[in-house]
């Protein structure tokens, strides 16, 4: 098992959740079971081709998963996944 | 050759020049040192003011707006009399009276693609204080096409994000995000809210890099970046690479000068507060409410979260939050006439794309939303 941390922008498509424990032998899977059991968030992490969308950085533990293997890359017990939104505010 | 301190100027710095880190020789390199501030809002108020009292001998302010009252629940270098002024006039009075000593160069204009290198061409080290992703990208792009590090901090709600991005020495903005979100999917500050205090941590850690990247002084946050959660008090930091097709930043760059960053990003250069739906989507709040008067049957759909209702309400309008709409749309009958609200029409420009998707055809925006509708038709409502 494996958990993400949902940041706040999309908290609301988790009900509100901020960490969801998920399953899966790789990054893909993970998401896959994230997006079942949230299906609102699908949208907002994958386009139509089940290809993350190129705003969405995944992060495994420190290292962004674009540096790794991408979506297949292996996971382990412990393992934490973090998505990085794009954010903007900070004058208004 | 550094320039000479004063009798009063090594009295006013002495806590600093106690650090063997900085001591004399540092406080020069900050009396010779320039920066920009590009923001004098939320992150730009803290920035401005800790640089100003550390002694950085040349600060730059961009902003166009003026101080609103909204403004002071967290930019906190302006004042009660300082509303209707322009806000990089009342920084500059501000840091003037903290640190007389220092030149605040003041541009009361947008930073856009027409006036960006010139006026950034001058400073050493740019920090981003902005709101919106077009001037986020526009000042990742000067930074790399000048050579010059971008100290960027970012916030949303309770959740803040700070690196500096420096192109010579590791990765730019658009490494890690190469494209923005698409329009109205993430929200702005004016829309989502923000902790007021929430930009005097994110600001002060900019603040705090920008000095020691002047100073040469600890391990700047090049390469990394800082994710900060008020709620949770966590510090996380991931590695940021530089990746190898960067469009501005690659050794082979597609983008060898600045761009149209509005059309990029699809939104407008500020973190706009009045949403609309687009031509012939919308209905203004006075039109919403002779309709009403004359007796049509139209149904009001509030898309708002169920505490703002506490803040204002639209009689006999039902409650769908934006995030459940998608999965609430059997609630909704699509031959009746709606129309979608929000606090000022962004998340219901949202909604209705949501529900014209879904075959909903009879179905307006109000534009500006309830704030609109308490300016135009009940002022006993609060604006917010």
């Amino acid at each position: 098992m494996v958990i993400l941390k949902v940041p706040t922008p999309l908290r609301t498509y988790a009900n509100g959740q901020t960490e969801i424990s998920v399953q899966g032998g790789t990054v893909a899977a993970a998401m896959n079971d994230l997006v079942t059991q949230f299906p609102a968030l699908r949208p907002h992490l994958f386009n139509g081709n089940a290809e993350l969308r190129p705003f969405v950085n995944l992060f495994l533990n420190s290292e962004n998963i674009k540096d790794l293997q991408g979506l297949q890359t292996p996971l382990k017990e412990g393992d934490r996944l973090m998505l990085i939104p794009s954010i903007a505010g900070g004058r208004g | 050759m550094l320039p000479y301190l004063s009798h009063e100027e090594i009295l006013r710095y002495s806590r600093h020049l106690l650090i063997p880190e900085v001591g004399l020789e540092g406080q020069k390199k900050l009396k010779a040192a320039s920066i920009l501030v590009i923001g004098t809002g939320g992150l730009g108020s803290p920035v401005s003011l800790y640089l100003a009292a550390a002694g950085v001998g040349r600060i730059g302010l961009v902003d166009y707006d003026v101080v609103d009252s909204s403004n002071l629940q967290r930019q906190v270098i302006h004042g009660t009399s300082g509303i209707g002024t322009l806000k990089v006039e009342s920084a500059r009075q501000r840091m003037l009276d903290l640190n007389p000593d220092i030149q605040v160069d003041a541009y009361n204009e947008p930073f856009t693609s027409a006036n960006a290198m010139r006026i950034a061409a001058g400073y050493d080290v740019i920090i981003d204080g902005t709101d919106n992703f077009p001037t986020r990208y526009l000042t990742n792009d000067v930074c790399v096409l000048l050579g010059k590090p971008n100290v960027y901090g970012s916030i949303f709600r309770f959740d803040g994000q700070v690196s500096v991005f420096y192109a010579k020495e590791g990765p730019c903005y658009r490494c890690l995000f190469p494209e923005p979100p698409p329009p109205g999917l993430v929200p702005s500050c004016a829309e989502g809210g923000v902790l007021g205090v929430l930009p005097g941590t994110i600001g002060t850690l900019q603040a705090t890099e920008a000095l020691k990247l002047i100073l040469g002084i600890g391990e700047p946050l090049i390469g990394k970046l800082l994710l900060y959660n008020a709620l949770d008090m966590s510090f996380e930091f991931v590695k940021l690479r530089k990746n190898p097709n960067c469009k501005v930043c690659s050794p082979e760059p597609e983008v060898t000068e600045l761009i149209d960053y509005e059309a990029f990003c699809g939104v407008p250069g500020h973190d706009h507060d009045e949403g609309s739906a687009g031509e012939g989507w919308d209905i203004s709040a006075t039109a919403l409410s002779q309709r009403l008067q004359q007796g049509n049957h139209i149904r009001l759909l509030d898309v708002r979260e169920p505490h703002e209702l506490e803040i204002s309400r639209l009689e006999g309008a039902d409650l769908i939050p934006l995030g459940q709409l998608a999965a609430r749309l059997s609630e909704l009958d699509s031959a009746q006439e709606m129309v979608v609200f929000c606090k000022s029409g962004t998340r219901s420009a949202r909604a209705l794309e949501l529900l014209v998707s879904a075959g909903f055809r009879k179905v307006k925006n109000l534009r500006g939303g309830i704030n609109a509708w308490a300016r135009e038709v009940n002022p006993s409502l609060p604006i917010y």
